[in-house]
């Protein structure tokens, strides 16, 4: 398992300024593997995402891809490494101005000198993999959310990663485009021999189509385990993420100091 | 958009823009009939200039000939030395008489070339020997000022200055 | 009461550092885009994309507006010039009020609302809904590939706008004192011919609309990219623009035409 690892991520640190974002995390993700990496809004699962593509730098701790130290890397070794990785945006962030088919044609365009004839008939085979070959002539705007995630999908793989990550996939999608765009992840995942990080908070759409899952809360992994193992945990974290309660560990107070005291009950009793 | 429109309009564009271009140069900076590629340059020293600018005009018999390049003042004959270039087309001879002249009572200030009848004609360097100086208004209306006060005190004694 | 002395101190201190590390962020950004224009002169088609967005889309607010700007010239030129019987003189004033500052000047704060704030919004929006972050993760420099060829497309367009403004107002000019008062219009060309000069006049102005061109794309791309990525952000960013190069424009007139124009005095 040790060498079919793509992803190592050791003691990793990572703070805006004076506050911790992320506290010493370890991880290990496989080849051909989904692993979705859970955690309520705002623990730092973006900044992971972000940290593993080399756009931030850790405050002490490693992010390893596929041998090589990401933070370690010069420009043009990122610039290199990145064209092996791909991130899909929480809405998309399909470019405006081009087409579909100019959008997934983006990065051939950009970093091959395939001639257009090729490009056409690739670009074409991205679309027909997501189904929505039917639609490379409309622009960004015409599709609706779940058809402009699917684009943003087959832009993802147009140069056949070795790595996807997907920046909350399934927000704002009805039933059927989750569905379409969890087994999409599935597919694409085992057809192409990649590994897909999920960063999400859609517990039950995840764990359906998730080869493991890592909790974060805090800053720290709370939990990990395989979808059967996270179903049946009975960590109060998890059990409380699985299941959506109001309370639990994480407390639906914010913080703050005694609710009498602020609303100034204490002197009238006095 | 298709792209071959869109490079029609751009293409378009450009080429009004260069258009005007060319119509500002030719009809209104009116490049075509003279530039200072071709000229030479020769200098004349005036006692007065006046309200003579650079880049005024050199004129013959109401033909702009060339322009006004430079104006300096010469410590050593403390007078002006108005350095002008002249297109190479209009030779004149050496010994051209130059004034400083004014287009209308309140227009601006220009150089008067008079063709003398030297043989030889002026070159790129040469110094203009017969100058006239600018007629500076508040001098003449002065000069005329004084003449008349002279004229009433030889007869009354008194004097309007 | 000393205590809010103090803070009111702080923050104008805050300020002044603030906006003294915004102005080298916003140098640091010119450079990196001139460094990176490379992509868009060898993919000439990017610019050629942005000059219809920059350059075709302003072509009627610059010709209507100059058609306008240079009748008025003819109508008050010819108001004015008249009581010293100079009317024939109402070309020239309407050529080198246009070449020496109208043109240059009102057509660079046209094109700073027109152009410019759209550039700011299209950026602004590219960074808020993450295209540039992604554009960044697919290895491609979103300087290189979405602000260089805008930056170019500005730059290039300037100079043709402001050519076309003063053309075609002094054609406004023509048509107000010639057609419509009947000055006499051998006399508004010649006159014209003789008062303008090639490189003093047009020359000049064509170098002073390079400038405002430069300034007004370096502030829209810049506004555009520093925008914070929210509806809020973009918004206050595009005013920003407008606001920031109007003041350049004029600023920049000022010292350009100090050092252009003091020869004549």
């Amino acid at each position: 398992m040790a060498s079919e690892s793509l992803i190592e991520i050791e003691g990793l640190n990572f703070s805006y300024g004076q506050r911790p974002i992320l506290k010493g995390i370890d991880m290990t993700m496989g080849r051909g593997k989904v692993i979705a990496i859970m955690g309520g809004s705002g623990s730092g699962k973006t900044t992971l995402l972000r940290l593993i593509g080399g756009a931030v730098r850790p405050t002490s701790g490693y992010v390893k891809v596929a041998g090589q130290v990401v933070h370690k890397l010069k420009r043009d070794e990122l610039f290199r490494m990145r064209r092996k990785m791909s991130m899909l945006f929480q809405f998309g962030a399909l470019f405006t101005d081009l087409s579909v088919f100019d959008n997934v044609a983006f990065q051939m365009r950009e970093h091959t000198d395939l001639p257009e004839s090729m490009i056409r008939d690739l670009v074409l085979m991205k679309l027909q993999a997501v189904g929505l070959r039917g639609a490379h002539e409309l622009m960004p705007n015409q599709l609706s959310g779940g058809m402009a995630r699917r684009v943003a999908l087959a832009r993802s793989i147009a140069l056949d990663p070795l790595l996807i990550m997907y920046d909350e996939p399934f927000t704002g999608l009805d039933p059927i485009s989750l569905t379409v765009i969890g087994n999409l992840i599935r597919r694409l995942t085992d057809a192409l021999g990649m590994t897909s990080i999920v960063v999400t908070h859609d517990v039950q759409e995840s764990l359906k189509i998730v080869d493991y899952v890592y909790f974060i809360a805090d800053g720290v992994i709370a939990a990990h385990g395989t979808p059967d193992e996270v179903r049946r945990s009975v960590a109060p974290f998890v059990h409380q993420f699985v299941h959506g309660e109001e309370d639990g560990p994480v407390s639906f107070h914010y913080p703050a100091g005694p609710y009498a005291q602020d609303l100034k009950l204490e002197g009238s009793f006095a | 958009m298709q792209r071959a429109t869109m490079d029609l309009w751009v293409g378009l564009f450009v080429m009004a823009g260069i258009g005007a271009l060319l119509v500002l140069a030719l009809k209104v900076g009116n490049l075509g009939t003279y530039s200072a590629n071709d000229s030479y340059q020769v200098t004349g020293n005036f006692e007065n200039i006046g309200g003579l600018k650079v880049r005024a005009p050199v004129k013959s018999a109401g033909v702009v000939v060339g322009r006004v390049t430079d104006i300096q003042f010469s410590t050593e004959t403390y007078d002006a030395l108005v350095i002008m270039n002249i297109d190479t087309r209009y030779k004149f001879p050496k010994d051209t008489f130059a004034s400083i002249l004014t287009s209308g009572l309140i227009g601006e200030q220009y150089i008067g070339l008079a063709a003398g009848g030297d043989e030889a004609t002026l070159k790129d360097g040469d110094t203009i020997m017969k100058t006239n100086s600018a007629l500076v208004l508040e001098e003449m209306i002065g000069k005329f000022l004084f003449n008349k006060a002279s004229e009433g005190g030889s007869n009354e004694n008194s004097g309007k200055n | 009461m000393p205590r809010r002395i103090v803070t009111g101190i702080q923050s104008v201190g805050h300020r002044v550092i603030d906006s003294i590390w915004r102005l080298g962020y916003a140098s640091r950004f010119f450079l990196l885009t001139l460094i990176k224009s490379g992509t868009s002169l060898h993919r000439f088609t990017l610019v050629i994309r942005e000059l219809y967005f920059t350059g075709v889309q302003s072509l009627i607010i610059i010709l209507v507006s100059g058609l306008f700007v240079g009748m008025v010239l003819g109508l008050q030129g010819f108001e004015t010039l008249q009581r010293y019987g100079a009317e024939s003189a109402v070309g020239t004033m309407v050529a080198l009020s246009l070449l020496r500052e109208l043109g240059p000047v009102v057509s660079a704060l046209l094109f700073a609302s027109r152009a410019g704030s759209a550039i700011t919004a299209e950026i602004g929006l590219m960074k808020a809904t993450e295209q540039l972050a992604a554009m960044e993760m697919m290895a491609v420099d979103p300087i290189a590939r979405v602000v260089a060829p805008r930056f170019w497309a500005g730059v290039i367009s300037m100079p043709l706008l402001a050519a076309l403004f003063s053309a075609i107002g002094i054609y406004g000019g023509y048509l107000v004192a010639v057609v419509l008062i009947g000055v006499d219009e051998g006399s508004f060309w010649s006159q014209m011919q003789s008062a303008v000069d090639f490189r003093y006049d047009v020359v000049n102005g064509i170098i002073k609309t390079c400038v405002f061109g430069v300034a007004v794309t370096a502030i829209a791309v810049f506004e555009g990219y520093d925008a914070a990525p929210t509806a809020e952000g973009v918004s206050g960013a595009t005013t920003r623009t407008v606001v920031t190069s109007s003041l350049a424009i004029l600023g920049l007139d000022f010292i350009l035409t100090s050092f252009m124009f003091r020869g004549m005095g």
